[in-house]
């Protein structure tokens, strides 16, 4: 059924660029579900406590965010942004691209976990005596933390698989990126896409990993 | 900025591109739902090794980016002498895709029906097939709507990653036509006003179908 000769030894051969390439989309991964945590607390918040116009900018942010694809985010940070004369690079494009997506997504999952803690709280801090910028930060974000951590890290692996995308922006740096570079060199494109495929796969399950680890040793009590 | 190079012309090219993505979207939800349905009774019937087997199976597709799966798949196909189209691949990438993640909510769906109401059905004489298509699908329907609906607005959100094998959709006539008049931001701005058209009223109406359902 197959005539076709598979050639896996200039896979091998280029497999040290290619975990090079693993950490750049880990460090993209992190990066992005990073800067998406902060916007969507602030999303969050601007939705639920913000005046007319911030709660106005939250709901299109979100709304846009979620109902237009990944893909064409980063093809409007890449492309788009030109037009008003910001001309970001493609790792940065892929980085906004998927931080914007993710932060529009953790937005909605804030919001739901902002209602799981109750009202009580907020105002038993406030009457402590705590500022409300410090209620927020003491008491309810770390509670927060603890309800949300699961969709995070959730959001968090999405973030490596869209990376991969990183490729239509001319990325050649991270494990997508890497791979192509070697395949328009030799064609080997099946060869080369299966191990970048088990390289995917292994990161997206040691991260998974780690995060359970991490929740063990945080949320021990 | 908007006294435009874009034609009538590029609008109706981009409107073919957003066809691309609505079949695109309708061949691989039907295949994924079908698929899906099939391997959720699977997992939530067969006992033990069988049911973990097929959920190991499906979560390397939900484990590996589906732009590295289209890539495969478009590399595979000849190899095994298929010759068959990018866009047969795309739906088939992409239904598969779909079935990993339909498994997991038909699955959801099925154990949500209780066991007692199951036995209730056995014992008045029902088969297993009928206990499964009037008894638990309906139950089951009402769990796993909301989450198929996001499904299916996935697809059709992934389907714009199709274009790296030159499926000519929504996204790939964009970027032609900004090829062409030199337009990104206009152009780039009308095609996400066509994805979020799409979208936005069915996810609403996925949400509102989820709130009158919880209500009763």
């Amino acid at each position: 059924m197959v005539n076709y000769s598979f050639h896996w030894r200039p896979v091998f051969e280029a497999l040290p660029d290619m975990l090079w390439g693993c950490l750049v989309t880990i460090e993209i991964a992190v990066l992005s579900t990073a800067i998406g945590i902060v916007f969507g607390v602030a999303l969050a918040l601007a939705r639920t406590s913000g005046g007319k116009i911030a709660s106005g900018f939250a709901l299109s942010w979100i709304e846009f965010g979620r109902n237009t694809p990944g893909l064409f985010q980063i093809y409007l940070a890449y492309f788009g942004l030109g037009s008003f004369g910001l001309h970001l690079n493609s790792y940065a494009a892929l980085t906004a691209g998927i931080a914007f997506n993710n932060a529009s997504y953790l937005a909605e999952t804030f919001r739901g976990g902002l209602r799981a803690i109750p009202v009580t709280q907020t105002r038993a801090a406030r009457s402590l005596g705590m500022s409300a910028p410090e209620a927020f930060r003491l008491v309810v974000l770390p509670q927060l933390f603890r309800v949300v951590y699961y969709p995070i890290t959730n959001q968090m692996i999405f973030s490596v698989l869209m990376t991969a995308l990183g490729l239509t922006v001319g990325l050649d740096t991270d494990l997508a990126g890497v791979t192509q570079r070697f395949n328009v060199l030799t064609y080997r494109t099946f060869e080369y896409f299966t191990v970048a495929a088990v390289l995917y796969y292994l990161i997206a399950k040691v991260l998974m990993l780690a995060a359970r680890l991490a929740a063990w040793r945080l949320f021990r009590y | 900025m908007f006294n435009a190079t874009v034609s009538w012309h590029d609008i109706v090219f981009m409107l073919r591109g957003a066809g691309m993505t609505l079949m695109l979207t309708f061949w691989s939800v039907l295949g994924g739902t079908v698929l899906g349905t099939v391997f959720g009774v699977l997992r939530a019937s067969a006992p033990g090794w069988p049911s973990a087997a097929v959920g190991a199976l499906f979560d390397v597709f939900r484990s590996i980016p589906l732009l590295i799966q289209i890539i495969l798949a478009n590399a595979f196909a000849p190899m095994v002498g298929l010759d068959i189209s990018a866009f047969a691949v795309a739906c088939v990438v992409l239904a598969i895709y779909g079935a990993a993640y339909c498994t997991e909510i038909v699955r959801a769906g099925v154990l949500a029906v209780p066991q007692a109401t199951r036995r209730a059905a056995r014992s008045l004489g029902m088969s297993w097939w009928d206990d499964l298509i009037a008894i638990v699908f309906p139950i089951a329907l009402r769990v796993g709507l909301p989450g198929w609906i996001g499904l299916a607005l996935g697809l059709m959100k992934d389907s714009s990653l199709v274009l790296w094998i030159g499926v000519i959709e929504l996204l790939r006539s964009s970027q032609i036509v900004v090829t062409r008049t030199q337009e990104p931001l206009l152009v780039l701005a009308i095609a996400g006003a066509i994805y979020f058209a799409i979208s936005f009223p069915i996810g609403r109406a996925g949400a509102w179908l989820e709130r009158r359902w919880q209500d009763q």
